[in-house]
């Protein structure tokens, strides 16, 4: 019953108790607060997550003892800097199962990791009247790249459709791949309605025509477990603010081939290997792609986010996130005029859902009041609130570090909304 | 700190937002705009008809929150019969009340509008409560888009 993606670390651990939970929540110093004078209740992780008190002593422990440039210096700071920035890399390969940590280039978030790949791969490999593969549930920064992308080279997007419940229709994605196809790009957990898509048929499917496919991690990844080599992808993407690290880092994996066949993304620092007037040498990877100054003291945040969630474990994870949702969405379904948006069968912990009665931002707004963070709007994901011909839905997304308290709560916030609203 | 719900939500703004006046389309609108919220997705299109330069009819049509919607709903009411510049002048009033803590207010100019004021403590709303006001003003210029970014 665990969300994952049916990869070998698949096995469930149990999940989390009361007790690991409620010594997990003392990690996070910002979650002890009063919000508008109630306990705050924080469900908007989706959006992003808090960071635990390893993380925040990670970034600031370097720049209290080891400030420097990476890859620069003979000097001992800089060594020092420059060891922690790569055991973080090392960590992250660790953590995603990648083959080598050169595989792994940081980036500022999931958002640049797909204009990466758009920029430099679709630009070096695509040719008008080619085609790229998208599900109708991305994010909007899996649509903006490749319609930029389409505008100035003259691919075509299709888009696979899903049904009512938000699960993808899989004999229309089949159809769609042709000799055309040249990159298979799909959103791993839909953020808008938590849907966790059968991303290892996906890939099976793509690589059955010699289609390389990219997966878009940023709501998976603080969720459940991810192995790219399990999965089969080609390419992978995520943020580090969404799995308990700093705003700012994330990472592109890339298969090595695949990646020294790109040009570069940026141009400057870091990525040369030697530059004359005439002609520039590139770096090997991942510095051919990490031009300039890097966001230092985020990757090592983003390392020690990666060895504390591998602490908790991500089996464990899963399967309390999965509890807590499913007693979520049974609570939900109980209130007259509340109606879930995303029901599919394999979902992660999204509450997404919609009132006649009340507009989401008025529903956020009181819920406020009460403490209570969710989101509210369209979650850059315009299409998916078209599907459904609605508006904006209220997003509540769950951490590990919530409780069953705290979804009463929201639930309580929500009879509030009735009162008011009528 | 937000301040209690019921200065935001009261009973007559909640009518409003049920029951919007002057939601429909002008057959004779000389005069239109249409308004986004790109954060929210909160739309609006506002059609009027200048008479000479007297507001002669107003109309709004679109969907948002209850701020969004109470408030296009409380502008047309003041806007209709009213000159250009006075509808300006309110705007402005309007945009001081909801922005400046304490401001000394034409509360003779703000007439009905006077019931949005608990906006003030909400700064995230406050845009909610003003797109149909910066529609009004596209509208008489002549721009066609309003946005609130």
């Amino acid at each position: 019953m665990t969300a994952t993606n049916g990869d070998p670390h698949g096995s469930s651990y149990g999940a989390l108790t009361a007790d690991d939970v409620a010594r997990i929540r003392m990690d996070f110093p910002v979650l002890d607060q009063l919000i508008n004078g109630k306990p705050l209740v924080y469900l908007d992780n989706a959006a992003t997550t808090q960071k635990p008190r390893p993380v925040i002593d990670a970034i600031s422990n370097y720049y209290l003892h080891n400030n420097a440039n990476v890859h620069r210096g003979v000097h001992t700071l800089s060594q020092r800097a420059t060891d922690d920035y790569e055991v973080g890399r090392e960590a992250i390969r660790r953590f995603i199962n990648a083959p080598d940590s050169s595989e792994i280039i940081y980036v500022r978030g999931t958002t640049e990791g797909l204009n990466l790949v758009a920029s430099s791969y679709g630009r070096k490999f695509f040719k008008a009247g080619d085609e790229v593969i998208i599900t109708g549930m991305e994010h909007h920064s899996n649509i903006v790249p490749w319609q930029i992308l389409g505008k100035e080279i003259g691919i075509r997007l299709r888009v696979i459709p899903f049904t009512d419940q938000g699960e993808l229709l899989m004999d229309e994605y089949e159809g769609m791949l042709n000799e055309r196809t040249r990159l298979v790009s799909v959103v791993h957990q839909s953020n808008a309605l938590g849907t966790i898509n059968p991303v290892s048929s996906i890939v099976e499917m793509a690589h059955a025509r010699g289609i390389p496919v990219m997966i878009d991690a940023a709501q998976s990844i603080p969720h459940m477990p991810v192995d790219v080599q399990a999965m089969g992808a080609d390419f992978l993407t995520f943020s580090g603010h969404k799995m308990y690290g700093p705003t700012g880092i994330g990472v592109l994996w890339g298969r090595a081939d695949l990646l020294n066949e790109m040009p570069p993304y940026q141009s400057g620092g870091e990525m040369i290997r030697s530059v004359t007037y005439e002609e520039t040498i590139y770096n090997v990877i991942p510095h051919k792609f990490e031009a300039g100054t890097p966001d230092i003291a985020g990757a090592i945040g983003l390392g020690a986010a990666v060895e504390y969630l591998e602490a908790i474990g991500m089996d464990r994870i899963a399967a309390y996130e999965q509890a807590l949702m499913l007693y979520g969405a049974e609570r939900l379904s109980e209130i007259e005029g509340v109606r879930l948006i995303g029901t599919a069968e394999n979902r992660g912990g999204v509450l997404s859902f919609y009132m006649e009665a009340a507009h989401a931002h008025d529903i956020g707004t009181i819920l406020d009041a009460e403490g209570i963070a969710v989101r509210t709007g369209h979650h850059c994901a315009q299409p998916v609130m078209a599907r459904y011909e609605i508006p904006a839905t209220v997003r509540a997304s769950l951490s590990f570090y919530n409780t069953t308290e705290e979804i009463d709560a929201l639930i309580k916030g929500i009879d509030r909304v009735i009162e008011v609203f009528g | 700190m937000a301040s209690d719900l019921s200065d935001l939500y009261q009973e007559i703004l909640l009518e409003h937002n049920r029951r919007p006046r002057n939601f429909r389309t002008l057959e004779d609108a000389t005069h239109h705009a249409d308004g986004f919220n790109p954060l929210c997705g909160d739309e609006i299109s506002l059609q009027l008809r200048l008479d000479e330069d007297t507001v002669g009819d107003v109309g709004f049509q679109g969907h948002g929150c209850a701020i969004s919607r109470a408030s296009a709903s409380l502008l047309t009411q003041a806007v209709k019969g009213a000159s250009s510049e006075d509808a300006m002048a309110m705007f402005n009033e309007f945009h001081r009340m909801l922005t400046e803590p304490g401001a000394e207010l034409n509360y003779d100019l703000l007439g009905d509008l006077e019931m949005l004021a608990g906006v003030i403590a909400y700064p995230t709303r406050i845009k909610c409560a003003i797109l149909a006001w910066h529609t009004l003003k596209a509208a008489m210029d002549g721009e066609g888009i309003a946005t609130t970014e």
